[in-house]
Formats: C-alpha cells, sequence, structure tokens
C-alpha cells in the first residue's frame, strides 16, 4: 500500500462569493487501526490563510514546521503578511526540493487575498505541482470520493452559509465511503474579517 | 602558505575606531562619475555621465544605466567592474526571488540583499570593499522608490540625490530644485541639469545617460530621446 494511505485522512477546499473554506477530517491511523480521533490536517498560516497537510502524519508534522519557519522569516524580512498565492509558490518550492525524496503529503492551501480580499484554492502533489482551479480542491485518501461529492455539489457564487453546508455534506459523505478517513471533521469558513471554525460529528466506526 | 597570509580581513579597525579602507572606497566614489536620482509622483528617474576619453570610443555600446529585474534599474559612480559584479548578483537575487515566490521582488528587498554583500565584502577575508555606490531606482506597491548603496553596505531611502565627482554641488543645487509634486517629465529635466552642474565640456546625447522607471516598468533612454530633453536645455 501507499505511503500517503499509512495514516488515513481528507482535506477538501472550495470557493464561494466572497468566502473560502476549508475543511478536515480528524482521524489519525496506522492503516485500519485508528489511533486517535482528534488530528485534524489544517493549519492556520496567516489571518485568512490555511494550509491542509493530508497524507503521511510525520511529514504533515514536519512540513507544517518548515512552512511555519519560512513564512515567518519572509514575514519579518517584508514586514508584511504573505499572499495566499506567494505562499503556494513558496511550498511549491519547498516540496519540490526534495523532488527524489519526497514530502509524502499532498497539500490544500485556500485563503483570501488579504490585499484585495480574492478567494484562492490550491493543491498540489507531493512534489509540488500546483493546481489553482476556479471551483474546489481535494486530497487525501477518498479524494476520488471528494470529487463525486463536489462535483454534484458545488456551484458558483454559494454564501458563507451555503459554503458550510456544501463542503460539510461533501467531505463527511466522501470520508463515510473511506475505511481511513472521517471520525470527525472541522470545517474553517474564511470571510473578509471573520473565521469560522466549526466541529463536525460524524460517524464513529 | 602564501594563501593563508592574506585570508584575514583587509578591513580593520584604526585605532580611532574608523575603518580606513571604507573611507578609501568613499574616495573611489567620490572620484568616479557624477550620478543623480530624483523620484517624482510618477516615477523614478536615475542619470550618469558617461565620458569618453577617446573620439575613437564606440558609445552606447557598454552602458553604466542598467536594468535588474522589470521594474527595477539601477547605475554607479565609482569603479565600473565592481559595478559589474554586483550587477550580475542584483539579478541573480531577484530572479532567485521570483522563482521562490512567484512574485517580483520588491525593491526595498532587493535593496537590502545587495546592501548584504557589500557588508560582506568589508568584513571577509581576502577582499577588499566595493568600490562603487549605487543608485537602485524602482516601481511597487503603486509607487516609486529610490535608494542609494554604499561600499560599507549602508544604505538610504532618497527623494533626490547625487553621488559621485561633485556630488555636493549636485544634493545643494536638488535641494533648491525638488519639490514633492514633480512628475517625471520635470524630474528628467532636473537630473540632467544637475548633471550639468558639474559637467566639464559639451553635454550630449553621447556622455551622458538616463534611465526611468514607472508603473510599466523600467527602461534606459534611448540617445534620440535624450536629445530631445537636452534640446529643452539652456
Amino acid at each position: 500500500m501507499s505511503i500517503l494511505a499509512y495514516n488515513g485522512g481528507a482535506v477538501v477546499a472550495m470557493k464561494g462569493k466572497d468566502c473560502v473554506a476549508i475543511a478536515t477530517d480528524k482521524r489519525f491511523g496506522i492503516q485500519a487501526q485508528t489511533v486517535s480521533t482528534n488530528f485534524p490536517k489544517v493549519y492556520q498560516m496567516g489571518p485568512t490563510l490555511y494550509v491542509g497537510l493530508p497524507g503521511l502524519a510525520t511529514d504533515t508534522q514536519t512540513v507544517f514546521q518548515r512552512l511555519k519557519f519560512r513564512m515567518n522569516l519572509y514575514e519579518l524580512k517584508e514586514n508584511r503578511i504573505m499572499r495566499p498565492k506567494t505562499f503556494s509558490a513558496m511550498l511549491s518550492n519547498l516540496l519540490y526540493e526534495r523532488r527524489f525524496g519526497p514530502y509524502f503529503i499532498e497539500p490544500v492551501i485556500a485563503g483570501l487575498d488579504p490585499y484585495d480580499n480574492q478567494p484562492y484554492v490550491c493543491n498540489m502533489d507531493l512534489i509540488g505541482c500546483p493546481n489553482e482551479p476556479e471551483d474546489f480542491v481535494v486530497s487525501g485518501t477518498c479524494s476520488e470520493q471528494l470529487y463525486g461529492m463536489c462535483e454534484a455539489l458545488w456551484e458558483p457564487n454559494l454564501s458563507p452559509d451555503e459554503l458550510f453546508e456544501t463542503i460539510s455534506q461533501a467531505l463527511v459523505n466522501a470520508a463515510d465511503r473511506d475505511a481511513i478517513s472521517g471520525w470527525g471533521a472541522v470545517v474553517y469558513i474564511i470571510e473578509k474579517d471573520k473565521i469560522t471554525e466549526k466541529h463536525v460529528k460524524t460517524r464513529m466506526d | 602558505m602564501a594563501s593563508e597570509r592574506y585570508s584575514f580581513s583587509l578591513t580593520t579597525f584604526s585605532p580611532s575606531g574608523k575603518l580606513v579602507q571604507i573611507e578609501y572606497a568613499l574616495a573611489a566614489v567620490a572620484a568616479g562619475g557624477t550620478s543623480v536620482g530624483i523620484k517624482a509622483s510618477n516615477g523614478v528617474v536615475i542619470a550618469t555621465e558617461n565620458k569618453h576619453k577617446s573620439i575613437l570610443y564606440d558609445e552606447h555600446s557598454v552602458n553604466k544605466v542598467e536594468m535588474i529585474t522589470g521594474h527595477i534599474g539601477m547605475v554607479y559612480s565609482g569603479m565600473g567592474p565592481d559595478y559589474r559584479l554586483l550587477v550580475t548578483q542584483a539579478r541573480k537575487m531577484a530572479q532567485q526571488y521570483y522563482l521562490m515566490y512567484h512574485e517580483p521582488i520588491p525593491t526595498a528587498q532587493l535593496v537590502q540583499r545587495v546592501a548584504t554583500v557589500m557588508q560582506e565584502y568589508t568584513q571577509s577575508g581576502g577582499v577588499r570593499p566595493f568600490g562603487v555606490s549605487l543608485l537602485i531606482c524602482g516601481w511597487d506597491n503603486d509607487r516609486p522608490y529610490l535608494f542609494q548603496c554604499d561600499p560599507s553596505g549602508a544604505y538610504f531611502a532618497w527623494k533626490a540625490t547625487a553621488m559621485g565627482k561633485n556630488f555636493n554641488n549636485g544634493k545643494t543645487f536638488l535641494e533648491k530644485r525638488y519639490t514633492e509634486e514633480l512628475e517625471l517629465d520635470d524630474a528628467v529635466h532636473t537630473a540632467i541639469l544637475t548633471l550639468k552642474e558639474g559637467f566639464e565640456g559639451q553635454m550630449t546625447a553621447d556622455n551622458i545617460e538616463v534611465g526611468i522607471c514607472d508603473a510599466s516598468g523600467f527602461r534606459r533612454l534611448e540617445p534620440a530621446h535624450v536629445k530631445d530633453y537636452l534640446a529643452n536645455i539652456p
């Protein structure tokens, strides 16, 4: 089995009207054995910037720490906060530096641009090939199920409340069809001056 | 070993606390060709004299005003060869930044990095400080920037300044002439007038260089274009 599916987990992000959402499951397992049900894979990197790092849990934590390191230096040196697009480029570089011994994670980035408030979502493969679509991005062990759910449920110009409903249904129903994702979920709705964090209850079997 | 003999820093403190090597570097700058930089409301201009010793010299083949990246340009007073090295380094740093962040390097960032290089040459073993001061102009965040970088690694943000031969006269002239609401065209005019202050001989489109930077980026003016500006100068 792929090392990317050793711990299990899923992350999804979607654009709405003047808002974005990112959601993650909470499971941490070792193959089929669930070890913890409190392991979100999404981290806040800025006032309106989040990154999800599903994949091998050890690499999730290492990549998060290295991202934080590079970002702190950038923000101190330049005395400004990082745009989501810039963050993607930096993460893509970080991953490609390990082209021949990669971190086993497939990141998802979601945020509002701090300068013009444009919604932004992006995902990439484990060596940093970026993908910046206009609708949604998915990643993790149930990415196929997530694609199905997102394609069925997503529509343009969703309001923050509608976006929450859409992304929650997409994640919960996709994770229920994957044995190594789920066990609770966290959803972040990112608006211009407001972040809403909601914990979603799911099947625990 | 002979190579170890100069592996210590050549820039050492004098008993009074001065670094004379840096003062000598500044002397090399003060002996070099005059350069002027002026920030206008809608752009920034850098200009320099580029005088030739012989009529056989092929003008416009080697330039003093250089583009670093799309929105940043640079000029110097002092030693030409040292400048080339800094131009190469600056271009490389601008591209490294773009590769890492996929956004153009802010002028202030480039200046800081170039200044770091210049500082390293005041403290490393076996090297001497650069014999140049740089004027770096750029446009980002919808506004112009103008910086001066000295051999010590110190850098300054100016509204207008002059360096090189007769720089004091140039600065005095600019203090009298400068206003905040200056437009780019007027700034080019003023820059050429400032150069003229200490200019020996006839000023032509072949012995000065002008670069401008605005919202559309940095460019070096063609000699024909410079000639148009010179036509308006008494």
